[in-house]
């Protein structure tokens, strides 16, 4: 097989990934972190709505601060997975495509999305 | 479309399922953040809302396309091993379907009053 004799770098370490490359890679862990909340989301949705007694504690378990503390992780990661989903649409059509404005967006996705998470912090903390 | 145009269609449909859920999620975190229910009567009357019932059961397909789009080319990516890339997938259909149908039912329920 000569796809085995292809060369391979995989330094981690000694990778340095382009600005748009650290915008890509950070969609795809956002989006698994938010992948992994699905199931709870749905057990909590169905709690939530069971009676005032299933919503009093589902608002004990998003109150509590190990949940605050996954929240703020989960506001990142919606934030960034929303900017950097919108900035990927708008290079399917085109709309920024070229380098400098390709690299200005990627910084924009991953410096919005820090904000974001940060004004979120404020409010769940 | 014909079977060579799969790739295609993952991909349209990933994009647009994502137009849907960032125009969702704007709205659910804005009402979120400027009204959030008081107590589980207002919760409850908010969910069985006619379009936010429906707004909210059109996004679980929505989102469980775009998962199952997205974790799959993860998937074929880093998991180079058959049989462990065929389990995961496995795995994540019937988490994905399982989840699915849990919210679905909580939503017609609550809809139903």
């Amino acid at each position: 097989m000569k796809t085995h004799q292809r060369p391979v770098f995989l330094d981690l370490w000694r990778i340095r990934l382009p600005i748009t490359g650290w915008a890509s890679i950070l969609h795809r862990i956002s989006g698994v972190l938010l992948v992994l909340t699905v199931p709870y989301a749905a057990y909590l949705l169905d709690l939530s709505l069971r009676g005032p007694e299933g919503f009093a504690a589902a608002q004990a378990i998003l109150g509590s601060v190990p949940a605050r503390l996954v929240l703020l992780v989960l506001a990142w990661a919606l934030a960034h997975h929303l900017l950097a989903g919108v900035r990927f649409l708008l290079l399917d059509l085109g709309v920024a495509i070229d380098r400098p404005a390709a690299r200005k967006g990627a910084w924009a996705a991953i410096l919005g999305a820090l904000t974001l998470a940060a004004i979120g912090g404020g409010l769940l903390l | 479309m014909s079977r060579r145009a799969s790739g295609l269609r993952a991909w349209a449909l990933q994009r647009a399922t994502a137009v849907y859920l960032a125009g969702f999620a704007l709205y659910l975190v804005i009402h979120a953040l400027t009204q959030p229910p008081a107590d589980y009567a207002a919760w409850q009357a908010w969910v069985a809302r006619p379009w936010v019932n429906l707004g909210l059961l059109l996004l679980v397909p929505a989102l469980l396309i775009h998962v199952w789009v997205g974790m799959r080319d993860l998937l074929i990516d880093y998991v180079r091993v058959t049989w462990a890339r065929v389990l995961l997938l496995a795995l994540l259909a019937f988490g994905l379907i399982a989840s699915g149908l849990w919210a679905v039912q909580a939503l017609i329920l609550a809809r139903m009053g």
